[in-house]
């Protein structure tokens, strides 16, 4: 088979049809497999999504949205601490991760010597993050929560785990971002007398920031659905007030439905999966702002 | 072999003088000691077959080889006398006099205006008025009239020949002294290169121009003066090392070179 030369390889007249192309019985075979792979997937995800709909859909009402959870009356509970809560921490974690990570993506892609030491460093510690398991970043921000004094199961005490979860996320996206701005750009910009500095903010940033939205988005909508770091921050699972700041005592969506979804009344199951409906809802709206972003810059070109 | 400097009697005031001009990308050497000046308000090309090394020596006149990770000049690039590789020169502060064009037409993602008032913008020039400024820039590079009323457009919108000028006018906003040029028609039709030409010979009034050119018969129009380089295998190892064969008036070179390769290259023998 290796004797194959290009002569063979080449259909005779150019344009016909190779034998052995998409029509082969190979072929066909192998296509039939990636079929039945996608439809699993789907098939599993549908069942998935059909079953909590099914499950929750009498608890998708207004009280939802506006109550407390609550044990004497777990027909008109709701998820409001931990609708808010959600809001409060991913808020703390883009607040964190954002201007972090874009920051160290910037130093190993601009200005960082590929033979300098620290660089490589850094670049390794990148790769060991988005390999350490989501439970160990809520140990480590519990343990820094400790070291400065504040109370583990706070609002920032969050962020600064689920930070820490999407950093390698959002650092390889915006390198990728500035790797695909041509280098003519900044060329152009240094000869024009800018310094590195202000061809990084003036030019190449502003150009990848479409990458950039759309990879910190898409790892934002993840940490939204994270569970196992916040609870080894002391979970509080039970709140029933609003959280009002960065030190505010929080629950978050995922740790709501975990607590429910382990209770054993018909009602506490079914705000589970209401719960679970409206944060599959708000992941979609999310991944749907980084497609927008992603379309608008790709057809802007 | 004579190749270096043009007689005194023909040669004005240089603002750029290179000696012994080495440059080096790790341990390769990929041109070896040119020795040239470049005269204040003329057009000086530099000609040659690829690889030579003539872009590498257009860009070590304002230190964008800097950028290229293990890039290393040896020699001295003097700018009015003063060495640009000396150790407390900024080469931030040298690119500001010494622009540079390149070979595809760059222009930033941004407006035709702001296309033009970066330079100005990012190197702190005292303006009374951006607007004059702009206008003054594209009216230098002769875009003004086709762009006039369309300044806020994107400059992605202009055609190859007016990004190339748009970026030239880009380059005269920050008034520096000397302008390189890479190749910067080798992307345009000859209708457009023709204009770039014309421009070239305007703006040699104001400014002192270096041209990189795959084109013999655009150094024989454009060019006061041209350098002919050419790349030969270095001893012991096969890289080959570009260097410089003859400098001298552009009407010398074309009509009397005094080397046999420069002959060979310009009849078209080789190259």
């Amino acid at each position: 088979m290796s004797a194959v030369t290009a002569d063979q390889a080449m259909p005779r007249t150019p344009l016909a049809r190779a034998a052995y192309g998409e029509k082969d019985l190979r072929s066909m075979g192998f296509l039939v497999v990636l079929w039945l792979c996608l439809a699993f997937g789907i098939l599993v995800l549908a069942v998935l999504l059909v079953t909590t709909f099914l499950d929750g859909r009498e608890r998708m009402d207004g009280e939802l949205f506006t109550n407390y959870t609550s044990q004497i009356a777990p027909e008109t509970a709701g998820a409001r601490a931990a609708i808010l809560g959600t809001a409060w921490v991913i808020l703390t974690t883009a607040l964190l991760a954002i201007p972090i990570g874009v920051a160290a993506a910037s130093y190993l892609e601009e200005f960082a010597s590929t033979r300098s030491r620290f660089a490589r460093f850094v670049e390794l510690n990148v790769q060991n993050l988005a390999a350490v398991p989501a439970i160990i970043y809520g140990m480590l921000a519990a343990a820094a929560a400790v070291a400065v004094g504040i109370p583990r199961n706070t609002v920032i005490a969050g962020g600064i785990a689920l930070a820490l979860l999407i950093l390698p996320v959002v650092i390889v996206a915006t390198r990728e971002a500035l790797r695909a701005v041509p280098q003519e750009i900044r060329q152009a910009s240094l000869a024009l007398g800018a310094t590195p500095m202000q061809t990084l903010a003036r030019q190449t940033l502003p150009a990848a920031v479409p990458g950039i939205a759309t990879g910190t988005i898409l790892a934002l909508s993840r940490a939204m659905g994270e569970a196992a770091p916040l609870l080894l921050l002391g979970g509080l699972v039970f709140v029933k007030f609003d959280p009002n700041g960065f030190l505010s005592g929080f629950t978050t969506m995922p740790i709501q439905i975990f607590d429910w979804a382990a209770r054993s009344q018909v009602e506490f199951q079914q705000l589970a999966a209401a719960a679970s409906i409206l944060l599959l809802v708000l992941v979609i709206l999310l991944n749907g702002v980084a497609i927008i972003i992603r379309n608008k810059y790709a057809t802007a070109r | 072999m004579d190749t270096g400097r043009i007689q005194a009697s023909e040669s004005p005031r240089a603002v750029l003088g290179c000696t012994d001009v080495s440059v080096y990308y790790g341990d390769f050497r990929a041109v070896n000691e040119v020795t040239m000046d470049i005269g204040v308000h003329e057009v000086t090309a530099l000609i040659g077959p690829s690889g030579c090394g003539k872009s590498t020596v257009l860009r070590s006149l304002n230190r964008m080889n800097d950028l290229i990770p293990g890039s290393r000049v040896t020699g001295t690039v003097a700018y009015h006398g003063q060495d640009i590789y000396g150790k407390d020169v900024d080469p931030i502060e040298v690119r500001r006099r010494i622009g540079m064009v390149f070979q595809k037409p760059n222009p930033f993602p941004k407006s035709i205006y702001d296309n033009v008032a970066y330079g100005p913008k990012v190197t702190g020039m005292k303006v009374s008025s951006m607007d004059d400024v702009v206008e003054e820039s594209l009216r230098g590079a002769a875009l003004w009239d086709e762009v006039k009323d369309k300044l806020k457009q994107s400059a992605y919108g202009l055609s190859g020949g007016q990004q190339q000028r748009l970026c030239i006018a880009r380059t005269i906003a920050v008034k520096p002294e000397v302008i390189l040029m890479d190749e910067p028609c080798s992307a345009l039709d000859p209708i457009a290169t023709a204009r770039i030409e014309d421009l070239m010979m305007e703006l040699k009034k104001d400014y002192t121009i270096v041209i990189v050119t795959h084109n013999m018969q655009q150094a024989a129009r454009v060019a006061d003066r041209t350098a002919f380089f050419t790349a030969e295998a270095a001893e012991g190892h096969g890289d080959r090392t570009g260097h410089l064969v003859e400098f001298d008036l552009t009407t010398k070179i074309f009509s009397n070179p005094s080397d046999n390769r420069t002959e060979d290259y310009i009849s078209g023998r080789f190259g």
